[in-house]
């Protein structure tokens, strides 16, 4: 096992997939000779190849429309979108003709495409380069929505989203890119999309979040385990569309209790999609109401206050609170 | 006789016709190479889709078709364009390029599938290299764009060939397709069909431009315009452009001069804005009758065989539109199971609420 930070184990990943599978290709603005704005897929073009690894002009909408036709011929693009406030202009060919190529063709013809895309806050990058969309593409349907918190998990499930033959969104958080370093597997492994992971066992009180927010999410619960003995259990998600309502659900029943939380402006994301779920599986194991951390619904403040804006320690321990004491 | 404008650039062009209104050759250079048979093959082929369209237009007021958009006066253009390619290129047509994907190899009764929301209708047997109909407009530019690009990694000798209107071509989806096949030197044909509306917006509020195959120059590619009412032009246009696209030449826009003579859509009405002198010009240009005048000269055509082919198009019609009807509704268990290669478990649950 090798020590990588999550950008390495995304390189990884797709240098694995190249690898394997000649019919992979790699494309965006800039990806090619330099390897991307963060040097995400540097060293790919050289090992690769000009015809698998190539830079793109810059139009967005080229970008994904050019992965549907090359998915129709039988290719497995991994198509970046150079930052995640630049997807608007390539909406029309990821949500509407990559996510129902299969339905529009009877299944004739599928779209396995992954759009990747780093988003998230709290690196003071400048506007529109960081705001959470997952929710967004959540609603859409035919396409599947990842959001790494790990190295190990980046490298598992960009593996499984290269080789799903339906489009997958792929949300690479700016904040965790080079975060820190953990064991990943030089060989291919895959790590099951739609399947939560629970990264810390508790017996009072359910956190359910994903990205960033899973880190966050430990620092309070350390917290409150340390200063209360409260024991939180939390749930990475994972892949947030579809979300595995098992594995929360589970983890309610032991507890009784749940917040989620998301770097996300609080309305209609995916925060709301859990707990319409908890609702509808679960609303007898629960002795308080689920209570959401998140963002509010105002437009990404970019640098100045974003530290403030994003969920913090503090405002999640004050939510574990409330829901103990409720 | 007329002078070339093979080459646009930034004077007015003149667009390329091969045959005059009364059928004569006007331009023996540009004459497309083709037997007697397949000259009447391709006269088949467009009186079969004049009828098809009437047809169409009955059978959606008989509400037996839903979406339908009318191609009459388009038949060259649809005919002569997918006529000039082989049967491996690829096709990506928008709501209106019907006729091309089923001479193509659609099925008839699949599009009338399609036309009635059905799934089954965009289900292309294998072996048949086209697209279901795009509403986006301009989305399938790119997606042509995609597919010319799988051609020119698998080092085949195809291309594809992709359709929009006048309107389409001011879509940001145009220039971006243009500009990547530029760059990348793709065996593309994009082929603006300019029938003088979007709707109802005329050309002259379209674009400034002097004409859409300027636009070509900008991208670096090939731009040509020629006569859309005249199926020899047409032929010879997209002959050259694959050529240029299989020897590995790049990309080249045809604007088509053409005229739809029905409305844009079977809800519209025409008359809120085009005149009837307008229509009448168009009329006389018909791009069957020209083309009949020119077989007829050569012996190779009489009204009998029009009358002879309508008929055999109005009963493979009627075969067609039965046969979609006949065919098993969707259901939404079947709609669910197509979201994804294998069902997710919470869409599996939903399938519940529609036992
Ligand atoms: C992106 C998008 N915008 C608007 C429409 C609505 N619409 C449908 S057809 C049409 C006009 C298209 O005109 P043109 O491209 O000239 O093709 P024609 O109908 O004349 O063949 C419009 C605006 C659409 N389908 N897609």
């Amino acid at each position: 096992m090798a020590q990588m930070n999550m950008k390495e184990a995304i390189r990884d990943a797709l240098r694995v997939e190249l690898k394997r599978d000649p019919n992979v290709l790699l494309f965006g603005e800039d990806v090619g000779h330099v390897g991307g704005v963060f040097r995400a897929t540097e060293g790919l073009q050289k090992e690769f190849g000009e015809e698998r690894v190539f830079d793109t002009p810059l139009a967005e909408s080229a970008i994904g429309g050019l992965a549907v036709g090359l998915g129709v011929q039988g290719f497995r693009p991994v198509a970046e979108i150079q930052f995640v406030g630049f997807i608007f202009e390539a909406l029309d060919q990821m949500a509407i003709q990559a996510s129902r190529m299969r339905y529009r063709s009877g299944g004739r013809y599928n779209s396995p495409i992954v759009f990747r895309t780093p988003f998230g806050g709290g690196v003071k990058a400048a506007e529109l380069h960081t705001d959470s969309l997952e929710g967004l593409l959540a609603q859409t349907p035919g396409i599947k929505v990842v959001v790494p918190s790990n190295p190990y998990d980046a490298k598992g499930l960009m593996i499984a989203a290269i080789r799903d033959n339906d489009p997958v969104f792929f949300m690479e958080h700016l904040n965790l890119y080079h975060a820190f370093r953990a064991e990943v597997p030089e060989d291919d492994y895959t790590v099951e999309l739609g399947k939560a992971n629970v990264v810390r066992e508790g017996s009072d009180v359910t956190i359910i979040t994903y990205g960033l927010m899973v880190h966050t999410s430990v620092k309070a619960a350390d917290e409150l385990e340390k200063t209360k003995g409260i024991k939180v259990e939390i749930i990475d998600l994972r892949t947030v569309s579809p979300i595995d309502i098992d594995t929360i659900v589970a983890s309610i029943q032991k507890t009784n209790r749940a917040i989620v939380v998301q770097e996300a402006q609080k309305s209609s994301g995916v925060a709301a999609e859990v707990i319409a779920q908890i609702n509808e599986k679960a609303i007898l194991h629960l002795e308080a109401p689920v209570l959401r951390v998140a963002g509010p619904d105002t437009v990404y403040p970019f640098a100045q206050i974003e530290d403030t804006w994003l969920p913090t320690p503090t405002r999640i321990i004050d939510a574990v609170n409330k829901v103990l004491e409720f | 006789m007329s002078k070339v404008p093979y080459e646009v650039y930034t004077e007015e062009v003149e667009a390329l016709s091969v045959l005059s209104p009364d059928g004569e050759i006007i331009n023996k250079d540009k004459l497309p190479k083709l037997t007697d048979d397949q000259l009447k093959e391709i006269m088949y082929r467009m009186v079969f889709t004049r009828t098809w369209d009437d047809r169409a237009v009955n059978l959606g007021r008989q509400g037996r078709l839903g979406f339908y958009a009318p191609v009459s006066g388009q038949e060259a253009t649809m005919i002569g364009s997918e006529y000039a390619l082989q049967k491996e290129d690829f096709i990506a047509p928008g709501y209106r390029d019907i006729p091309q994907i089923v001479w193509h190899g659609l099925p008839l009764y699949q599009a009338f599938l399609y036309s009635r929301g059905h799934q089954h209708g965009g289900q292309v047997p294998d072996g048949v290299n086209v697209l279901m109909p795009q509403i986006i407009i301009g989305a399938q530019i790119l997606h042509a764009m995609g597919i010319a690009m799988g051609f020119k990694l698998k080092k085949q000798k195809q291309v594809a060939i992709t359709y929009t209107g006048d309107g389409g071509s001011s879509e940001g989806d145009f220039y971006e397709g243009l500009n990547y096949a530029g760059v990348y030197k793709l065996p593309v044909i994009f082929f603006v069909q300019n029938n003088g509306y979007a709707i109802t917006t005329p050309f002259s509020k379209q674009t400034a431009a002097l004409s859409i195959a300027h636009k070509a120059v900008a991208a670096g590619i090939k731009g040509v315009k020629i006569d859309g009412m005249d199926v020899l032009a047409v032929i010879k246009a997209v002959q050259e452009a694959a050529e240029r696209g299989r020897n590995g030449e790049g990309a080249t826009l045809i604007e088509a001069v053409t005229y739809r003579f029905r409305p844009h859509s079977l809800s519209d009405d025409a008359s809120k804005y085009r005149s009837k002198e307008e229509e009448g010009e168009w009329n006389a240009k018909d791009p069957i009758a020209r083309f009949a005048k020119y077989l007829e000269k050569k012996g190779l055509w009489t009204e009998e065989d029009t009358a002879r082919v309508k008929e055999e198009a109005k009963a493979k019609v009627n075969e067609e539109i039965k046969k979609a009807e006949k065919t098993e509704k969707m259901t939404i268990s079947g709609l669910i199971d197509s979201m994804f290669e294998s069902t997710p478990k919470h869409l599996e649950e939903q399938k519940a609420d529609f036992k």
